[in-house]
């Protein structure tokens, strides 16, 4: 193209993303259209894509379409196959596009929907697409290797081990996180309950033809099982209103909890191709398709935004969770800003498939700007509802009590106008006998996306389906994250253990499978748990939890990219590294000090500790326990929380101590000392 | 296109083209018979969930 043209044309769409921006920024008290938030965000992708995945690319990694990578160099046509970029596009993205993205940025709403969106744009620009690009680049010059391995030679031993152990932790947190969410969606609603069960039966059917009549038959089988999906939607509105089967198929989060736990036992000691393979094909399918319906959908109704810019609640007095704006907002929307969890994707799959270097840009950086995008959407659809509706599904009962009549009273008290039969009707709308105090994200997400939706398709008849169809594909994935996590969590344990038990390194024998599965569905069934019995809704403790984790796993990951960096004598260029590890410890180290030491009970869980040991000793009991046997418990889960909580930051700084001597030492080295594999370079470059 | 769309999708839930796999084997290992595509799926299938990668949250 003309370089003029070119010129021009990114110029036009720089003026174009700050006119939105501003637009966005600058519009107080009347609301807007939520197309001027998504033209906005795309585009800053476009020019982040163009400009800086650029420099990173050129500069700082100067990749070469011709070096010959793992995919050639290995190519057995299974695990490593060079494969075409937009293929590989979409198998990385469906790898990491997962729950998180979609619930952080609609809890992050009770402050407005700008601090978020500015947090996603920004996080994601700078640290989150960084961090994916940086590991697909490492692991794809040392032959597709994980994060574990990465770390462990380019770090030391010490260093490895402590991560190993870190992840391990921060899986057993995001089952709960995860499995917390389908809780709170599935409590009390017989409709959302048997269409998830549903899934189950209609997984093992396909697992059984696939396995059986068609065996590999994956395009067939799905479309069948997506049938079944649509039929078990509209079959729960039948069981829901059915006087027999509607209450029999009504339980608790208790019930519920103890369900899951099960479930994931025997899930993760099935065989693979019964139950998680078929259901990994729906969940993922639906995963994405959904996304694009989303977008469509956003795009065609260009719905108003409800929510205002900023609220009240900047100042950390939300209901939904508590904390202030820095750290515990950066901290909320991990997943769509920046996800260390996302390390062991860069560092597993997609390395092995990488056709050229040059591929990586748009895999690494790209694929986390579609998740950010992703993540948008989640803001958008909690954003479009009404704002008193939004505060009466995502605050605790013991903020606002149990009717609409009480929670409209409370919320309306807060300056968000709500009326008891505003709350009543959006509850009939979307076919639950109740909305309030559904926090988790997951039903929000779901009155958002049926809100948008219904006006596509269906119209206010189809409001109850398109809920139930966003709360089953939710659920779905969950599920399915439930039961591969629970696997690999079990081999995470396997392989710790066997560091000290030899015998129990052997995955494919029963006695150490079970006692490894059992002791990972413990871990998490202990948090779930816990958190559903919590009177301030669970997710007020175990998201911030999860989120500190999480950005602590990317630390992690970008320290490990700076030593990279460093040993290349790339070290005028660090900062494009250090500057997001910088952020990300000052956002983590902030929130996890405070979580364990804060003096407010709300935030701090020693504080809360206190309190309920200071009432336990006059003899009282405090909301939620019954007694003072559950009263000893509360402490206790409060003393496991702080100790967690203390242990991702002692990981994170070791971690953070080992990079910097690492870093030192390299800076010493008057040449390269980094160990790259290498296979030559192709005649010329780029083919399949 | 098609053909396209329905290799994105397989290798979205980890199942590479078996074309591919085929002609690689045919190629680099001729003295040895390439599987099955039940034998590769089920193969597949196993490389998939068998090891400690998981999926994101």
């Amino acid at each position: 193209m003309n370089p003029l043209i070119s010129k021009l044309g990114w110029a036009a769409l720089s003026v174009t993303g700050a006119a939105c921006l501003g637009v966005v920024a600058l519009s107080r008290g009347e609301s807007i259209s939520a197309l001027w938030i998504v033209l906005a965000a795309l585009s800053v992708y476009l020019i982040a894509y163009r400009f800086y995945a650029r420099f990173i690319a050129t500069r700082v990694m100067e990749l070469d379409a011709r070096r010959i990578t793992p995919a050639w160099a290995r190519n057995d046509g299974l695990d490593y196959v060079p494969t075409n970029r937009n293929i590989l596009f979409g198998h990385h993205f469906a790898a990491i596009a997962g729950a998180g993205p979609l619930v952080g940025p609609v809890l992050a709403a009770q402050m407005g929907y700008l601090p978020g969106m500015l947090w996603i744009l920004a996080g994601v620009v700078f640290a989150g697409a960084v961090q994916d690009f940086m590991v697909l680049f490492i692991s794809t010059r040392r032959d597709g290797r994980s994060l574990g391995d990465l770390i462990k030679s380019e770090l030391g031993e010490v260093p490895g081990v402590i991560a190993l152990f870190g992840a391990f932790m921060i899986m057993v947190i995001i089952l709960a996180v995860l499995a917390l969410i389908v809780v709170k969606a599935l409590a009390h609603s017989p409709w959302g309950f048997f269409t998830v069960a549903a899934t189950i039966p209609i997984a093992i059917l396909m697992g059984l033809y696939m396995r059986y009549v068609r065996p590999g038959r994956i395009g067939e089988v799905s479309i069948a099982g997506f049938v079944l999906l649509m039929l078990a939607i509209v079959a729960g509105g039948w069981v829901a209103a059915d006087p027999v089967w509607g209450p029999l198929l009504t339980f608790d989060g208790k019930q519920l909890t103890w369900m899951l736990i099960g479930y994931g036992f025997v899930a993760s000691v099935l065989p693979v191709w019964l139950l998680l393979a078929p259901r990994d094909y729906l969940s993922t399918f639906l995963k994405i398709g959904t996304i694009v319906g989303l977008a469509l959908g956003i795009l065609i109704v260009a719905p108003q935004l409800e929510m205002p810019a900023v609220t009240k609640f900047i100042d950390g007095s939300g209901p939904v969770w508590s904390g202030n704006l820095f750290p515990f907002l950066f901290i909320t929307i991990a997943c769509g800003a920046v996800s260390g969890f996302h390390a062991l994707i860069s560092s597993g799959t997609t390395p092995k498939l990488l056709d050229r270097e040059t591929d990586a840009p748009l895999i690494g950086y790209g694929g986390m700007l579609m998740e950010s995008f992703v993540a948008i959407m989640a803001l958008v659809a909690a954003s479009v509802i009404d704002p008193g509706v939004y505060f009466a599904m995502n605050s605790p009962a013991a903020l606002i009590g149990k009717t609409a009549q009480e929670a409209a009273t409370v919320i309306s008290q807060w300056g968000f106008v709500v009326t008891p039969e505003m709350l009543t009707q959006t509850a009939a709308d979307v076919g639950e006998t109740s909305i309030i105090s559904r926090a988790g994200g997951a039903p929000t997400l779901a009155v958002g996306m049926a809100h948008i939706l219904h006006q596509v398709i269906g119209g206010q008849a189809m409001m109850a389906f398109w809920y139930h169809f966003a709360i089953l594909f939710e659920a779905l994935f969950i599920l399915t994250a439930v039961d591969a996590g629970t696997r690999a969590g079990r081999f995470m344990l396997q392989d710790l253990m066997g560091t000290f038990v030899p015998s129990f390194k052997r995955t494919e024998a029963l006695v150490p499978n079970l006692v490894a599965t059992g002791l990972c569905v413990a871990a998490w069934g202990y948090f779930l748990y816990q958190g559903v019995v919590d009177p301030l809704g669970g997710i007020n403790t175990l998201w911030p939890l999860f989120g500190v984790a999480n950005q602590m796993l990317a630390a992690v990951a970008l320290v490990l990219a700076t030593v990279v960096l460093v040993k290349m004598k790339k070290q005028r260029y660090m900062w494009v590294t250090v500057l997001p590890t910088v952020w990300l410890l000052a956002c983590t180290l902030t929130a996890g000090w405070q979580k364990v030491f804060s003096e407010n009970p709300k935030i701090g869980f020693l504080a809360h500790a206190a309190k309920f040991s200071a009432a336990a000793e006059n003899g009282e009991v405090l909301a939620p326990a019954k007694s003072i046997e559950q009263m000893q418990q509360v402490i206790f889960n409060d003393y496991v929380d702080a100790a967690l909580a203390s242990l991702f930051v002692l990981v994170v700084l070791s971690i953070t101590f080992f990079g910097i001597r690492k870093v030192m030492q390299a800076l010493r080295d008057d040449r390269p000392s980094v160990r790259e594999s290498h296979h030559g370079l192709h005649a010329e470059a780029g083919r399949a | 296109m098609g053909e396209y769309l329905g290799q994105a999708a397989r290798l979205m839930v980890g199942l590479p083209d078996y074309d591919t796999y085929v002609q690689h084997m045919r190629m680099k290992h001729p003295d040895r018979a390439p599987m099955t595509y039940e034998e590769f799926f089920r193969e597949r299938q196993e490389a998939r969930f068998g090891g400690a990668s998981g999926k994101c949250c």
